[in-house]
């Protein structure tokens, strides 16, 4: 207090023009987030708070004028028996793809980072095993219904090894048909792991694994005490981001057996896409994707604070 | 950095072998042994891999009969590239490709832009709602798209944007950004501040700073956020499906599942399609492995 000047006019046309400066300075970062901010309002806010009216009402879209029904929609989709199956199915489908994705991707990211072969052989096997990652889900639901077709080439090497007789239709079989799109799935999504492991595999000292070495230790030991450690957060990490989109698979189940045969295959995706784009219950879609959007917000908060975790 | 040194280099690991007698040949006898079981693995690994592939790529060029014979045979004797010029000749086709290339590079240039500048305020500037948007950015990656698809598809045909290729672009961008700006961010976190800091002391604007400095050293994260963009752009299938209706605004992922129900099968040319359908992907990962690689481990570690 005793320290401060007494007031000039000059100094306080200077101290304005300052804080003008400083406000304006505060300004600039949301300059740069505005187109950011516009396209998350326009493309993310809005529709949801609109998925969420819908979801209260009666048949939306269709109807004129729509009127307010509450929960009714809620409690019709959560005693629907199929969105019960379809529940079931994605779950399956969801855990099942997730651990095969971890075994295999890891696996592979082991052999892939051995010592013993050269780099050139090691970056050959390593292009062969990102292949399926390359093409888009359209064309590999579209490779597999070729490979797994009745008189397709699956069949014909299952027979010939004497593992299965005849012509199973994999795909369309009420017993098969979900293993068989989960079979695709792990096919398709596993180097996403892969890559992720071997970069994280590469990070490792190989410091740790020769001290344990000298130490006597076996090659399980060293990978159970010193390389599974090392990569547990990115498997958490791999593990929860796979798990938020195979529960979103949609176009693998659409273009093999969609959702069928008598919804031995129904996933969430399906049943609300059919919902809304067969059977035009848009109401009732809506509520579902509602549903489903919690869901996944739930597996998102424990995604999120994992990753601060980390930081 | 010593115990680094010696640890890591070759010397040191044959000075700790090289014990005399038969220490050294077990040793070596047991490494050549590991060799062939490993080499063993990676060869069946790699047929459960790339042998889908491989049938992929001798389908398209098999006439329709040969496709189903018995017994199968990787190589028939009409081998023919027919397939692909039946696909190649046809508009409609040809149509559905240029349709991908241009929502896609669309797309790629677009979220660069907007990701780069939300990328420059994350990484350079402190401010009041940063944590919050922050979270909100992560958090609108887990977003299920069925659950945005049908307020968009009431969107678009109000907007009348509906069956057009700005309703595509903008939709796919919803999904492009959120990676691209978190990529993006964690780029610019490893360059030193100083750089850009210097063209601000001397007078010069931000923006002078991030277009002049910081974007042309981080050009290799530019191209791995530009890969990982294109790609979720070229393989998107299901607002593809509903936010389009005329053949001539149809995608290449689209393309190839009308091609299912228009002929009976016509299973070589599905499979020249999905060959031609995948070559962007196949071409950006050839030339930019590293980028590729990059991009996509860090857009799932951090």
């Amino acid at each position: 207090m005793l320290t401060t000047p007494a007031p000039v006019v000059g100094a306080s046309v200077a101290e304005q023009s300052l804080r003008g400066n400083r406000l304006r300075r505060g300004l600039v970062p949301y300059g740069y987030l505005s187109p950011t901010v516009v396209l998350m309002v326009v493309l993310m806010l809005i529709p949801i708070v609109m998925v969420i009216s819908y979801s209260v009402m009666d048949n939306v879209i269709l109807k004129k004028s729509p009127k307010l029904v509450g929960f009714d929609n809620y409690t019709a989709i959560l005693t629907n028996p199929t969105f019960a199956t379809a529940v079931k199915n994605t779950l399956f489908f969801t855990l099942v793809s997730v651990a095969a994705h971890l075994v295999l991707g890891l696996t592979f990211a082991l052999l892939l980072n051995t010592r013993l072969l050269s780099s050139r052989v090691k970056a050959f096997f390593r292009v062969l095993y990102v292949m399926p990652w390359l093409f888009t889900v359209a064309i590999i639901a579209i490779l597999w219904r070729l490979l797994l077709s009745p008189n397709g080439i699956v069949n014909y090497l299952l027979e010939v090894t004497g593992l299965t007789g005849g012509q199973v239709e994999w795909l369309s079989t009420p017993d098969t048909a979900l293993f068989a799109v989960t079979f695709i799935n792990i096919w398709a999504g596993y180097p996403f792991f892969m890559i992720s492991l071997l970069a994280g595999l590469q990070g490792i000292p190989r410091e740790l694994n020769e001290a344990a070495r000298v130490d006597g230790a076996s090659v399980v030991k060293q990978f159970l005490f010193i390389t599974l450690p090392q990569l547990r957060p990115i498997i958490i990490s791999m593990a929860m981001l796979d798990f938020i989109w195979t529960t979103q698979q949609f176009a693998l189940i659409w273009m093999t057996t969609g959702g069928g045969p008598i919804n031995r295959t129904e996933m969430l995706s399906t049943f609300t896409y059919k919902l809304a784009f067969s059977r035009y219950q848009f109401a009732l879609a809506s509520t579902s994707a509602v549903i489903i959007l919690v869901l996944s917000m739930i597996i998102a908060f424990f995604y999120v604070r994992h990753q601060k975790a980390l930081e | 950095m010593a115990l680094d040194t010696t640890s890591t280099s070759p010397a040191a690991d044959t000075v700790a072998d090289a014990r005399p007698g038969p220490r050294l040949s077990q040793q070596a006898r047991k490494d050549s042994l590991a060799r062939v079981v490993i080499l063993l693995a990676l060869v069946l690994g790699a047929l459960f891999a790339a042998f889908p592939i491989v049938w992929m790529l001798s389908s398209s060029f098999k006439s329709n009969t040969e496709i189903f014979e018995f017994p199968p045979r990787l190589i028939t004797e009409n081998f023919s590239f027919g397939a692909y010029s039946t696909i190649l000749s046809d508009p409609v086709k040809v149509r559905f490709f240029i349709n991908s290339y241009v929502v896609s590079l669309s797309v790629t240039v677009l979220t660069l832009v907007v990701a780069i500048f939300a990328a420059y305020a994350f990484s350079r500037f402190e401010f009041r709602f940063k944590p919050a948007l922050n979270v909100i950015i992560v958090s609108v990656q887990a977003v299920p798209p069925i659950t945005l698809l049908i307020p968009y598809f009431g969107l678009m045909v109000a907007l009348k944007l509906y069956n057009t290729y700005p309703g595509l672009i903008l939709t796919y961008m919803i999904f492009t950004l959120p990676y691209a700006i978190v990529m993006m961010t964690g780029y610019f976190n490893t360059l030193p501040r100083e750089l850009d800091e210097a063209v601000k002391v001397d007078g010069g604007r931000t923006i002078t700073a991030l277009w002049r400095v910081l974007v042309p050293i981080s050009v290799p994260g530019i191209v791995s956020v530009g890969i990982y963009t294109f790609m979720i752009a070229w393989n998107e299938y299901l607002f593809a499906l509903t936010l389009t209706k005329t053949q001539d605004m149809r995608t290449v992922p689209i393309g190839i599942q009308l091609l299912m129900g228009q002929h009976s099968y016509e299973w070589n040319e599905m499979m020249a399609m999905s060959i031609l359908g995948c070559i962007p992907i196949l071409f950006l990962f050839l030339f930019f492995q590293r980028y590729f690689i990059g991009g996509m481990s860090a857009g799932a570690v951090k």
